[in-house]
């Protein structure tokens, strides 16, 4: 057993674990953290990311003791005082989902994905979330819930899951 | 799948890193980002009993000058290689093929040491490494030794690293002002290449003054396609001539035939994304 002290969605935890443990199986089983998923054995499909110190990582491909004394992020962490998360709240707008599997994953790589590139095209949303498998949208929904995220759509009122418009720049 | 059961340290230097190593000899296996060391420790396909991570050894991370090279860490994770000033302005090839490796997650655990010290055929930063003709610095009990690309892949995931050597950074001669152009062909998003050409070239006055070609998945081990770097030197940087001399860009290969192509295959589209290469690593350099 290792001893590991790290934060988690802002919450100081500190646990004794095997090594082999994965950071993924950590949130999940040790923590309860379910929003984070597995979604394949290959590290391919990019369900389970999360950040590390800010910056988007598959946590079914790092171990919990290479978390240790670092600072974590999951989708249970965006939502403030009952508030989504801007980009939570973009995919709720655009229908950026159907079974919701690919979602929280999606969401953390969207985030990355804004927070290095602030108004991506839709090709440079296409390429950053390469690593996140989708087996229902058509992945559609999904950039368009990016570009509505980073102010570049703006949502037909009222209508759920309504085509978006782009906006023209003036 | 979880891996099995195994012993973790994190040793905060190199030297302790290598005394772990002498100790534990093969029983020991080194993590850098786990990129490609976790996958195969979930599959079960090795199941080391000691686990040495560099992760928390800083010196090993970051990107240096050092007059007529650039140091890039073992360490340094691929987003940050990938976004180096030093990178951009002296090895543009490398900042080229990083862009290329695989998706953003991984890109910011996998490290450029281990992808090159993991050795994969496939893998996309070999071929620029050999192309930029890159020095590997090799720590190990007797001292640090420095391997040339040219003797440091030396066979499918195997490499002039020994079993009690780690490898603590990769100098790379400037190449400041070449042009450069990463070709890859993949069929699914985040992949390896089936093939991939990495071109990197010095022009003047419209003439291709050097050039340097490396290969992947073109055999067990990252290539130089230097039949083509003879016939382009000191020619003009024209279509004709790079279209020419790319038909040549299959020269020693030995690649393999799987799933996504024969080798019959693999020979042939090797010479067009070689011209393709080629003219974007001539047109970036101003030709
Ligand atoms: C989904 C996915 C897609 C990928 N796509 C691509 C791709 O398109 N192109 C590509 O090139 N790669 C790809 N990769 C692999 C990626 O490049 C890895 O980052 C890289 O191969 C391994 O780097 P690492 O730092 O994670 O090394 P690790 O996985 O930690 O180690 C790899 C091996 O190298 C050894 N090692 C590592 N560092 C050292 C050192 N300093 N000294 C001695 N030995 C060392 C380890 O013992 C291990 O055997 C992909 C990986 C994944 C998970
Ligand atoms: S569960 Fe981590 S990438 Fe699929
Ligand atoms: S919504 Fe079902 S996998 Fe994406």
């Amino acid at each position: 057993m290792t001893r590991i002290n790290l934060t988690v969605d802002g919450m100081k935890v500190s646990d004794d674990v095997e090594p082999r443990m994965l950071l993924v199986q950590y949130l999940r089983e040790k923590l309860g953290k379910t929003g984070t998923v597995v979604g394949c054995d290959t590290s391919n499909c990019g369900a389970c990311t999360v950040h590390l110190d800010g910056e988007s990582v598959k946590s079914c491909n790092v171990l919990a003791v290479q978390a240790d004394g670092h600072d974590v992020t999951t989708i249970e962490g965006l939502a403030k005082d009952g508030r989504l998360h801007p980009v939570q709240e973009a995919f709720r707008e655009c229908h950026g989902l159907q079974c919701g599997f690919c979602t929280p994953g999606m969401i953390m790589q969207s985030i990355d994905l804004l927070n290095h590139n602030p108004q991506p095209s839709e090709q440079e949303i296409r390429v950053g979330l390469e690593g996140n498998l989708c087996r229902c949208t058509g992945y559609h929904n999904i950039v368009r819930a990016v570009q509505y995220a980073s102010g570049q759509l703006v949502a037909a009122a009222g209508e759920a899951g309504g085509v978006a418009e782009e906006v023209t720049p003036a | 799948m979880i891996p099995a059961p195994f012993d973790y340290v994190a040793p905060s230097s190199v030297e302790e890193a290598l005394a772990a190593l002498q100790q534990h000899g093969d029983d020991a296996k080194i993590l850098a980002g786990g990129q490609s060391l976790l996958p195969v420790l979930r599959m079960r396909l090795n199941a080391p009993e000691l686990i040495i991570d560099l992760g928390r050894i800083d010196s090993l991370r970051g990107v240096r000058d050092d007059g007529d090279a650039i140091v890039i860490g073992a360490m340094t994770p691929h987003s940050v290689v990938g976004a180096d000033p030093l990178v951009a302005e002296h090895a543009l090839l490398v900042a080229k093929a990083v862009a290329h490796l695989a998706d953003a997650q991984v890109r910011h655990r996998g490290t450029f040491g281990g992808a090159l010290a993991h050795a994969d055929p496939a893998g996309d930063l070999g071929g620029p490494a050999r192309a930029l003709d890159a020095q590997f610095v090799i720590a190990g009990p007797a001292g640090t030794r420095t391997v040339p690309a040219d003797d440091f892949f030396v066979d499918l995931f195997e490499t002039a690293i020994s079993e009690d050597e780690i490898l603590t950074e990769v100098r790379i001669p400037k190449h400041t002002g070449w042009g450069a152009h990463h070709e890859k062909m993949v069929r699914v998003a985040h992949q390896w290449p089936i093939c991939a050409v990495a071109a990197t070239a010095r022009v003047e006055g419209g003439t291709i003054a050097d050039i340097a070609i490396g290969l992947a998945n073109m055999g067990s081990t990252p290539l130089r396609a230097r039949g083509v770097e003879e016939a382009l030197r000191g020619q003009p940087a024209t279509e004709d001539a790079v279209r020419a001399a790319c038909g040549r860009a299959a020269e020693g290969a030995n690649p393999p035939s799987d799933l996504n192509g024969s080798a019959e295959y693999r020979n042939h589209v090797v010479t067009v994304m070689c011209r393709r290469a080629v003219l974007g690593a001539v047109q970036g350099a101003g030709a």
